[in-house]
């Protein structure tokens, strides 16, 4: 019943709200088996992306099909969702949780063996990383097969992190499309594919390396890190500290060791590959640095 | 360390929130506390800031007047208006008006808040709103600044300029503690408290804590199949596995450890130990 191609597409898809344009002409597609990144500033524009793709939302225009059709009730019916908040109902146990679901669905199913030993719990009085699981279970519960994640891992220290990710990449083993938001770096490089927005638009995706390209950032190395620091800082330039005695800059070498020399500061400047987290900030800022 | 915990223990009834734990806090240096939800963080910085008080143990800090402080639920008046915001606190803390002019402007231009300062509070973005209210905390030039998860749920541009602020003011001097659940958070830090169910994982430097990995970490790629073995996760789309003696499998190759793997390996050290 899958069909051939894409899970959820849209195809050069725009939505305003009056005079503002949310989602300028992007294409997206979330195919079987793939785990997909959505990364962007706040405002970027992925939440509405997402509303769109699901049908909550009609496109100004392009088109968007969700299962090879428009978005629909019935399609809606084969999408699994977890919000960062979780949607679980505190004062219902975890069996009660489940079983709603499972019946606002349409499914019979017992519940897995995961979470069974919390079954009689409220589930509001869970430590947080088992209501996390108990979530996805439930947003698991009709074998959905495009499942929606808003930030799955936030707050989950990383052993629960990479077991939760376990249980994501499985799922898409099965077969099902995942497509995840995330503002944290770490959880972004799980994902097979990313795609980033800034300000309504797609502006880059691929693999993490493609993200990060042959970006660079200047790594500057200096006894005195503060004096460095807050001469750089006072210059204008995004200047981060990373490891002891050690900053990046997004700007060029030479730029840095101007202004350092300036400042009367002694210190090694070199360019090195920038990180996901760099590159990102680089690509949604636009060009950096004085 | 001038201030800090030293061996705290915190209950709340029956429940041990904090079991011996220390957090350093020097001038002119970041400690970064990282944990996930539930690990003790902000009973960490309630303790010692004042707002919790420890059944064992030594809290250090200076006077009330010279910390500042950020709780996780941001800690400003979303009725009143950036500027309100800035006089009320001013006004907390005492700072005479000819103390405030420049710093205050500096701070704002520095945190592109300064064309915003007639609009309510409540009206900024989230990244905007946790910005505000560690220039709030800063307005004093504290000794001492302890900010509870400035960072959560704000995009990485935003991160990024808190963070420029977080380390601007220990650059010019202030011990700055920092609770997150971001891990990788830990490398913007000159000592780390690696917290997890109230008791202290690993603590120390950056690069201290890489060194001190036990046994070794390697890497694998082998894909549909399940876990490689008990000691091993998922990272990307590969696996990594520890080797509590140093003997990895077969096929697997040895890998530099980063924070990430560090944090998995002492809670599965943790594991094994219960």
């Amino acid at each position: 019943m899958t069909p051939v191609g894409a899970l959820a597409e849209a195809a050069a898809v725009w939505r305003r709200f009056g005079a503002f344009t949310a989602v300028h002409a992007v294409n997206l597609s979330v195919p079987a088996g793939e785990v997909v990144g959505l990364l962007g500033a706040n405002g970027a524009g992925k939440t509405t992306l997402i509303r769109l793709l699901l049908g909550l939302l009609q496109p100004s225009e392009g088109s968007v099909q969700l299962f090879g059709s428009p978005p629909s009730v019935a399609g809606r019916r084969r999408v699994g969702y977890m919000p960062q908040t979780l949607g679980l109902y505190d004062d219902l146990t975890v069996t009660e949780n489940w079983s709603f679901t499972a019946a606002a669905f349409g499914v019979r199913a017992a519940l897995p063996a995961s979470i069974a030993g919390v079954r009689n719990e409220l589930a509001g009085t869970l430590p947080l990383g088992t209501q996390r699981e108990v979530a996805f279970a439930v947003a698991l519960a009709h074998h959905p097969e495009l499942l929606v994640l808003d930030e799955p891992t936030s707050g989950v220290a990383p052993l629960g992190r990479a077991r939760l990710w376990e249980e994501i990449r499985q799922t898409a083993d099965r077969g099902a499309g995942v497509l995840v938001t995330t503002h944290n770096m770490e959880e972004a490089q799980e994902c097979d594919r990313l795609v980033v927005m800034a300000d309504g638009m797609v502006v880059v995706g691929g693999t993490v390396a493609d993200i990060i390209g042959d970006r660079e950032v200047a790594e500057v190395r200096s006894d005195d890190w503060a004096r460095a620091f807050a001469v750089l800082d006072a210059g204008g330039f995004d200047v981060q500290v990373h490891g002891q005695g050690v900053l990046r800059v997004t700007s060029g070498a030479a730029d840095v060791r101007k202004a350092l020399t300036t400042g009367g500061i002694d210190a090694a400047v070199r360019m090195v590959g920038a990180n996901l987290e760099e590159a990102f900030v680089a690509i949604v800022s636009g060009p950096a640095g004085p | 360390m001038t201030w800090g915990l030293d061996d705290v223990r915190v209950s709340f009834g029956r429940r041990a929130a904090l079991d011996g734990v220390t957090v350093p806090a020097s001038p002119a240096q970041v400690t970064v506390v990282v944990g996930g939800d539930g690990a003790g963080k902000s009973t960490c910085l309630r303790t010692l800031v004042g707002l919790v008080r420890p059944q064992a143990g030594t809290v250090r800090r200076p006077a009330r007047e010279h910390i500042g402080y950020v709780p996780a639920t941001v800690g400003l008046y979303p009725d009143l208006t950036v500027q309100e915001n800035l006089d009320f606190s001013a006004r907390a803390y005492r700072l005479p008006a000819g103390q405030r002019g420049q710093r205050e402007q500096q701070l704002l231009e520095r945190t592109g808040l300064a064309g915003v300062r007639s609009r309510l509070g409540g009206q900024l973005s989230g990244g905007m709103q946790r910005k505000l209210a560690v220039v709030l905390a800063l307005q004093h030039a504290p000794d001492l600044l302890v900010l509870d998860e400035p960072t959560t749920g704000v995009d990485p541009v935003r991160r990024g300029e808190l963070w420029r602020l977080i380390s601007g003011a220990a650059a010019r001097g202030t011990a700055v503690v920092v609770a997150t659940t971001y891990v990788n958070e830990a490398a913007r830090a000159a000592s780390v408290v690696l917290l997890e169910g109230g008791k202290v994982l690993a603590s120390g430097s950056p690069d201290g804590i890489l060194r001190g990995v036990p046994g070794a970490v390697g890497a694998t790629v082998r894909t549909g199949a399940g876990r490689p073995g008990p000691l091993s996760w998922r990272r990307g789309t590969g696996w990594r596995v520890w080797a509590p003696d140093g003997e990895l499998p077969a096929g697997v190759e040895r890998a530099a450890p980063d924070f990430d793997d560090a944090v998995v390996v002492a809670e599965l050290a943790a594991q094994a130990q219960r």
